[in-house]
């Protein structure tokens, strides 16, 4: 147990040693969590949508005023045909087109029937989609007022509650998601790179000769991280709850019980990765470019995993973060104690688990 | 050895901010001279030896390097002299032969003469059925005498050799300094630090530096009755022994 | 110029020499190319709802079908307490409670007013508002039913309507994948041009090869072409080998644009990129310095791009961090013109800016390496 001290205090001189790659340490998450916590939101504001209006006339004035006051768009006034309207598009300028024919007013005063086209740019689906129903739903809104005092029996009324996020902010969902990310992510990098360079500059050697158990000597370097992982997590979640009004409604105390889980599962990820490879580069390579997007697209804060094929859902089912970020969404916004998420915690103990068997195999191997 | 100076320089100084690393260091070289660079750990011999090459600009003082100005002339300079660090730096993977022909490219050396030479090296060194292995596999002896090889690939006037015999057997330093010589013979002017005190006896003259100050400087035999010492290790140890500096300040 | 071939013959053999790295830089972005656009569908289906009938009448009855049967829907539980769905709701089993009130049907037609409770998770506010959207149509469209139902007689509806016709120009299916693929293999590629090159250059200041080249006749920008030129090629292969094995002949996405202009800007985008991987190596020692910095910068890169979620919607001060990235770009035209086929004349911006990123990271990228080497 000494030796294992003196191992682990060796590791944290090269950790705070290399001042340059501290201070990446520490300021990227914060940096990240304040850019993508406020930046990231997969609502659709301030689309540029484009309006042609051939008829200028009351109606349509009405219409426009709503448009203008709806924070989705960003109007844009020009008469244009389908030509000048597909230039448009084609410099990536508008993203929606509504077009309002001559005589708007007077076909709906005395044919009861006017036509509005509404062309979208469907290179974008989410965008065109979710532009297309705001502004029918704006039209339809004008034709309801116009339709008022017609029958109102027989209504059906919703109450609809938001609930957990009542003000609809894209925060709650996205900072447990980039929490997830980042703390994932910066311990597999970190630890898998740590243990390669010693592989490369040949100083493993030396620690393998010495008289302690080499399986030691490599835990013994995933210690710092740990530690700087838990102080980073405290960081991002003083961020979160101050300057991004995250709540903390349950236990902290699971909370960080579930998080220490998660940063052992990326740690014996690291760990396996460096045992794996023998240079840097492929280290960086498998845990940068191998992790990434998938991390980020499988996590399900970016795209809901309900809706990806089977295959897909099944792989999500292998990425620690996905599972974390189920956690964090119970215990931070919905205040749940261990009794809901007692699965995924199991799931991410069975994956260290699993995740440091096989390195130290492959550990052992390698020795002899 | 002639009477030519190919290296002279003037109280050259290198400073990084309050630590003076190497201090007023004048001195002259002659062409076809061994000479021993020596010194304690963080001495800052490797400073001197940085700015002669032209890896770090001096603070201060002046130097020429086989006639080229330290400060104006460094692209002049490069082409004249040979450098092989401390730290063994051909690259690991690239065979023996690509490694020759790359630093041979690169120093200029014409195509049609390319080839013979670099047949010629692997045939003196012995290193034929080695040609075409990575040079990362090699042992080091050979790795360090091959980076010699390569550093006056070139024919330099000058090569300049940073602790070149570090970490090998007696027998293998023994075969790099028979190198040396050779080189030395063509012409080619040797400027090597060493903390081994035996190599030192090699040089035909050497100085020795304290604390960033060159403290002595002739030859092995003139500062043994200077220091009424019977070996070069006394010497350094009498030179060496008040120093302030140690490594880890460096 | 013969400096410069041997410089390039070096740095080739040493990348084709390293069998591992070469094939991971090319298979992991194709593989990553071929699955992970799949992942990304916004499109909302499929939202599971819970629910509670305290009415039991044929109306509700009537009303729960048409839920199931918009196809919007599906039904995680039925008519267990309203706590027992609260719990499913909890534990994140289900997306949206609704409950119909006992004597909804009488309510209804005595009262002429009836309600009903919905509660929505909504801590995905976007799929929130969808969900209740779709709810509340479907809702609306019932109300219409019963009221046709409860005075058939009654055809005066003559009222003011306004038909909205809606087109979906470039993408009529709402093809995902053909909106994702162009990006993603945007940031693949820039992910294997920028790190390959800042870790190769470090690489050599770590071992301290750089030392020994610093000492040859060299020139600086010899040294640095030799090591763009091959990342730059590397970076049109990948490109390649992306847009034609996997976008089009996987998911058919046939660029409707000119290919000269994409990969006219592609050159340069790549030639700007590698700029930044030159300047992360220049202020890095260490392979390790110089990941975290490139994980970090590509980090941004990638989220700030536009690529998941629209540049639009972000706050005014992240606007800027996204025009001053230069993957915005790159994705903005390769979506433009695999898409839409935007000509040259309609890029003209994006190529100027792209152009000048390309000289300002470059010329600060030299600048900062005779600095400090």
């Amino acid at each position: 147990m000494k030796q294992f001290i003196t191992f682990v205090r060796k590791e944290f001189y090269h950790v705070f040693r290399d001042q340059k790659t501290l201070l990446l340490l520490f300021g990227m998450p914060v940096a990240q969590i304040i850019l993508f916590g406020f930046a990231l939101t997969n609502e659709i504001k301030n689309s540029k949508v484009l309006i042609c209006d051939h008829a200028r006339d009351a109606a349509t004035q009405n219409i426009l005023q709503r448009f203008e006051a709806s924070p989705s768009f960003n109007i844009e006034k020009n008469i244009l045909n389908h030509k000048g309207i597909e230039q448009e598009f084609k410099k990536g300028k508008i993203r929606l087109a509504v077009i309002f024919p001559a005589n708007f007013q007077n076909d709906l005063n005395h044919f009861n029937k006017a036509q509005v086209q509404l062309i979208a740019d469907a290179s974008d689906p989410n965008t065109a989609t979710t532009l297309t129903n705001y502004a029918s739903s704006i039209l339809m809104d004008y034709q309801k007022e116009l339709q008022e005092g017609q029958a109102q029996f027989m209504s059906i009324k919703t109450d609809v509650r938001m609930i957990y996020n009542p003000e609809l902010k894209g925060t709650t969902n996205f900072v447990p998601g980039v929490i997830a990310l980042v703390l994932l992510l910066v311990c597999v990098l970190m630890t898998s790179i740590s243990i390669v360079k010693e592989k490369e500059t040949g100083t493993m050697e030396l620690l393998l000769v010495s008289p302690f158990n080499p399986i030691l000597v490599v835990l013994s370097k995933a210690v710092p991280y740990f530690f700087l992982s838990l102080i980073n997590l405290t960081v991002i979640l003083i961020l979160s709850t101050t300057l991004m009004d995250m709540p903390i409604k349950g236990s902290i105390f699971l909370l960080y019980f579930a998080s220490s889980l998660l940063i052992l599962t990326a740690l014996s990820l690291g760990l396996l990765i460096s045992n794996s490879t023998d240079s840097q580069q492929a280290a960086m390579l498998i845990s940068l470019m191998g992790m990434l997007i998938p991390t980020m697209m499988l996590t399900g804060f970016m795209f809901p995993l309900e809706n990806m094929p089977l295959a897909l859902q099944y792989i999500s089912n292998l990425v620690p973060s996905k599972w974390y970020y189920t956690i964090t969404k119970s215990v931070m916004i919905k205040g749940m104690g261990i009794e809901a998420i007692w699965k995924e915690l199991l799931v991410l103990t069975v994956m260290t688990l699993v995740l440091l068997t096989i390195s130290i195999k492959k550990f052992k191997i390698r020795l002899a | 050895m002639t009477n030519e100076v190919v290296i002279k320089t003037d109280k050259l100084t290198k400073q990084y901010g309050d630590f003076v690393a190497a201090n007023q260091i004048t001195l002259e070289v002659y062409q076809g001279e061994i000479f021993g660079f020596l010194g304690a750990n963080g001495a800052g011999k490797t400073t001197a030896m940085r700015m002669l090459c032209g890896l770090s600009t001096p603070s201060s003082g002046s130097a020429t390097i086989g006639g080229f100005d330290i400060y104006k002339e460094t692209e002049q300079i490069k082409k004249n002299i040979g450098y092989m660090s401390q730290k063994f730096s051909l690259y690991e993977d690239l065979t023996v032969m690509e490694n020759i022909r790359f630093f041979g490219g690169i120093y200029g050396v014409p195509d049609k003469d390319l080839k013979e030479r670099m047949r010629s090296l692997i045939e003196t060194l012995g290193l034929k059925s080695e040609a075409d292995k990575l040079v990362g596999s090699l042992p080091l002896g050979w790795k360090q005498k091959l980076a010699f090889s390569v550093a006056i690939f070139h024919e330099p006037k000058i090569v300049f050799l940073d602790e070149p015999t570090g970490g090998v057997d007696p027998v293998t330093r023994r075969q790099f300094w028979d190198l040396i010589y050779d080189a030395s013979d063509k012409g080619i002017t040797i400027f090597v630090t060493t903390h081994y005190m035996d190599e030192a006896e090699y040089c035909n003259r050497v100085t020795m530096m304290v604390d960033g100050y060159i403290k002595a400087l002739d030859t092995p035999y003139k500062l043994k009755q200077q220091f009424s010492a019977d070996s070069m290790d006394d010497v350094f140890y009498e030179l060496a022994r008040n120093a302030k500096r140690r490594e880890d300040q460096l | 110029m013969r400096t410069l071939r041997f410089l390039l013959q070096k740095e080739f053999r040493q990348i084709f020499r390293n069998s591992n790295i070469l094939r991971m830089i090319i298979a992991m972005p194709i593989i990553q190319l071929l699955v992970m656009p799949l992942a990304a569908d916004y499109e909302i289906k499929n939202i599971r709802i819970s629910l509670v009938d305290h009415d039991r009448s044929p109306n509700s009855q009537k009303l729960k079908n048409k839920i199931i049967a918009s196809g919007y829907f599906e039904l995680n539980d039925f008519n267990v307490s309203f706590d027992e769905s609260y719990e499913q709701f909890q534990r994140n089993n289900s997306d949206l409670i609704m409950e119909i009130p006992k004597d909804f049907e009488k309510s209804l037609v005595v009262d002429k007013q009836a309600n009903l409770f919905i509660a929505v998770n909504a801590i995905n506010g976007t799929n929130a508002t969808v969900g209740s959207a779709y709810l509340n149509r479907i809702i609306g469209s019932f109300n219409r039913d019963i009221r046709l139902d409860w005075i058939t007689s009654n055809n005066s509806v003559n009222t003011a309507t306004i038909e909205v016709s809606s087109l979906n120009w470039f993408n009529p299916f709402l093809n995902y994948p053909s909106f994702m693929v162009p990006g993603i293999l945007v940031i693949l590629v820039t992910m294997v041009g920028a790190y390959m090159c800042a870790l190769n250059i470090v690489k050599e200041k770590e071992v301290g090869t750089i030392e020994q080249i610093n000492v040859t006749p060299v020139k600086k920008h010899h040294f640095i072409l030799g090591k763009l030129i091959p990342f730059w090629a590397i970076g049109i292969f990948v490109f390649t080998l992306g847009l034609f094995g996997v976008a089009w002949l996987v998911y058919g996405i046939v660029p409707l644009g000119s290919l000269l202009t994409l990969y006219v800007f592609l050159a340069i985008y790549l030639i700007a990129l590698l700029g930044i991987g030159l300047i992360i190596s220049t202020y890095s020692n260490t392979q390790q310095q110089a990941m975290s910095l490139a994980f970090f910068c590509m980090m941004v890169f990638l989220l700030m791009s536009g690529l998941f979620t629209p540049v639009d919607s972000m706050p005014e001060w992240a606007k800027w961090i996204a025009i001053a990235n230069p993957v915005t770009y790159f994705i903005d035209v390769v979506r433009l013109v695999v898409l839409k086929g935007s000509g040259f004349a309609a890029l003209k911006t994006q190529f100027l800016i792209i152009s000048l990123m390309a000289v300002f990271f470059n010329t600060w990228a030299v600048l900062n390496y005779k600095k400090t080497m």
